[in-house]
């Protein structure tokens, strides 16, 4: 497993450089600007369900567990069906000693570590603007991990099943992306109409901005934050279960 | 270990599950060979015989549908992990990493197998030299042409020091100086004992490379043995190939006078050809002048692997 990682880590080194500006400058300016403008414009008339909190630091622990979400299925989908094709590095790690188990896991492992440094670094930008305090930070991080690779293990499950990836681009648009919308991560979802709400509490990634939330603002309860770390790690469970098979069957014909 | 055999299959079957549109597959149907030390192995057969599926098999990359399959004494389906750290894999699409260095290829692969920097660093030195690639060591793979990340792909399939070399159609889409370097690297190969099974539809590769091979046609075997052994006992001495403005007509007049009058030869009618079987090549193509007919070429050569293909089967290597 640590060798089919260390592949993913030597292909990052020609690109690490880019990816660590990208991680700071994204919460950068997400923060900047909704901060400084929409921000702005709730604080005057703050809404019942963020009372107590500027809007700031209610948005930026569910923009990082988006974040993680989308960083979670972007390393993962696209990635991954190409390292299954014909040409891809999974091939050739198929014919040493590394079984499929092992490839999945060394690839998870990999993804695991880019969600953690890119919400790392948009955790830092959090404190930088304290909308966080220091000694929560890692359990928010932790948060964030989780929330990534309950989408990461999933889209590797189904991705490394694909022989083309078109299909994937419709998945990050039409699943995704309205994702971020219905999911508490830029309001509160008691501001959803009543029916609209169960709707929500069915979204892995309302778990994923509940359990940044409320660990980031310090009001997390047990049975809360059992629940959605429950429903996230089931995901990602679901998906190395799923992708035990899935990979076998596609590199193991 | 010198008696053992190397690989040794017995009624080896591989079935593909149906999947989407396609129904199932029988891609090889219970076939029986066995490799010795040393040798080198072909599976000849045009594409869809069967030869990629049972590559995978041997390397342990694709379970047994049914019979058995042992390669260096283990089974394929409970010690895969263990038989691949001990053979090297070619496969047909190089998957090399292409923004990674020449360098970089060959340590990432060698971390595969768990082998140790040092000795990583060591064996790359010299794999290089082996493939010529020396003056590439740090250059992309992208810039490569397409012999040299051949060259590239056989190197880092010899990293772990492999007893066997599995190489699933080594020459297909290089041009003809690339493929008699590569020939040439395989056949230092030999000379240092690796033993060698590849997969080819050329039958001069077949000729050149192979000291026993099998013919492969719709999943089974159809003919065995040395490459010199097979043309003696499928094919005559030599062929005549003859091209005719009016084939059709010209096959039909050959064909009624053919066992009479073309000293014993056979005929096989191809879409743009006729091939005609005979101990001596210069009478036969007497008597089809002799017969009237006049051919637009005519040409006389010694009889090849795959002519032998032809004979089994009725049908071309290369559709």
């Amino acid at each position: 497993m640590w060798r089919e990682f260390s592949y993913w880590l030597l292909q990052y080194r020609r690109t690490w450089r880019g990816t660590i500006v990208i991680s700071m400058a994204n919460p950068l300016l997400f923060l900047l600007g909704i901060g400084a403008g929409l921000g702005h414009l709730v604080d005057r008339h703050p809404p019942a369900a963020i009372a107590g909190v500027s809007y700031l630091a209610f948005f930026a622990p569910g923009m990082l567990a988006a974040a993680a979400m989308q960083t979670g299925f972007l390393e993962s989908s696209g990635r991954v069906a190409m390292a299954a094709g014909a040409t891809g590095s999974y091939r050739a790690a198929t014919t040493t000693p590394l079984g499929p188990t092992q490839i999945m896991g060394g690839h998870l492992l990999f993804m695991a570590f880019r969600i953690a440094t890119s919400s790392a670094a948009f955790v830092v930008v959090m404190l930088g603007f304290g909308l966080t305090d220091g000694w929560r930070a890692p359990v928010v991080l932790a948060g964030a991990l989780l929330t990534g690779l309950a989408f990461a293990a999933p889209a590797a499950a189904w991705a490394v099943t694909l022989r083309q990836t078109r299909r994937i681009n419709s998945v990050f648009r039409f699943v995704i992306i309205p994702m971020y919308l219905f999911s508490g991560t830029f309001f509160a979802v008691a501001e959803l109409p009543r029916w609209l709400r169960p709707l929500s509490y069915l979204l892995p990634l309302y778990h994923g901005a509940q359990l940044c939330r409320t660990l980031s603002l310090g009001t997390a309860t047990a049975t809360g934050t059992a629940v959605h770390a429950g429903v996230l790690l089931a995901m990602a469970l679901a998906g190395v279960a799923v992708a035990r098979v899935t990979y076998r069957r596609r590199l193991h014909p | 270990m010198t008696d053992v055999s190397l690989v040794e299959a017995r009624g080896l079957t591989k079935v593909y599950p149906p999947r989407g549109a396609s129904a199932e597959f029988r891609a090889v149907d219970g076939i029986d060979f066995e490799l010795r030390r040393g040798e080198a192995f072909g599976f000849l057969g045009p594409n869809g015989a069967g030869k990629s599926s049972t590559m995978r098999m041997i390397s342990a990359t694709s379970p047994v549908s049914g019979g058995t399959l042992r390669v260096l004494g283990m089974d394929t389906g409970t010690h895969g992990s263990r038989i691949r750290a001990r053979i090297g894999v070619v496969p047909q699409d190089d998957c090399l990493d292409r923004e990674l260095t020449v360098r970089e290829n060959l340590h990432i692969y060698g971390r595969y197998f768990g082998l140790r920097r040092a000795v990583i660093r060591e064996r790359t030195a010299e794999l290089l030299d082996f493939a010529q690639l020396r003056d590439k060591a740090d250059e992309q793979v992208e810039v490569l042409s397409g012999g040299m990340r051949r060259r590239l792909t056989i190197a880092r399939s010899l990293i772990n020091e492999p007893e066997i070399l599995l190489l699933d159609e080594p020459t297909t889409g290089l041009d003809p100086q690339a493929r008699h370097l590569l020939w040439d690297r395989l056949f230092r190969l030999k000379r240092q004992g690796v033993t060698l099974i590849l997969t080819t539809h050329y039958m001069d590769e077949a000729e050149q490379l192979c000291d026993r091979l099998v013919v492969m046609d719709g999943g089974r075997i159809v003919a065995r043995g040395a490459p010199r052994e097979l043309i003696a006992a499928h094919a005559t001495r030599e062929v005549l190939e003859l091209r005719f403005a009016d084939q059709d007509t010209a096959a039909q007049k050959l064909r009624d006078r053919a066992l009479t009058d073309l000293a014993g030869g056979r005929l096989e009618v191809l879409a743009d050809r006729v091939v005609v079987y005979a101990a001596d090549g210069e009478s036969a193509l007497a008597a089809v002048h002799a017969a009237g007919l006049t051919p637009l070429t005519a040409l006389v050569r010694r009889a090849t692997l795959e002519d032998v293909f032809l004979t089994l089967t009725g049908r071309s290597l290369i559709d």
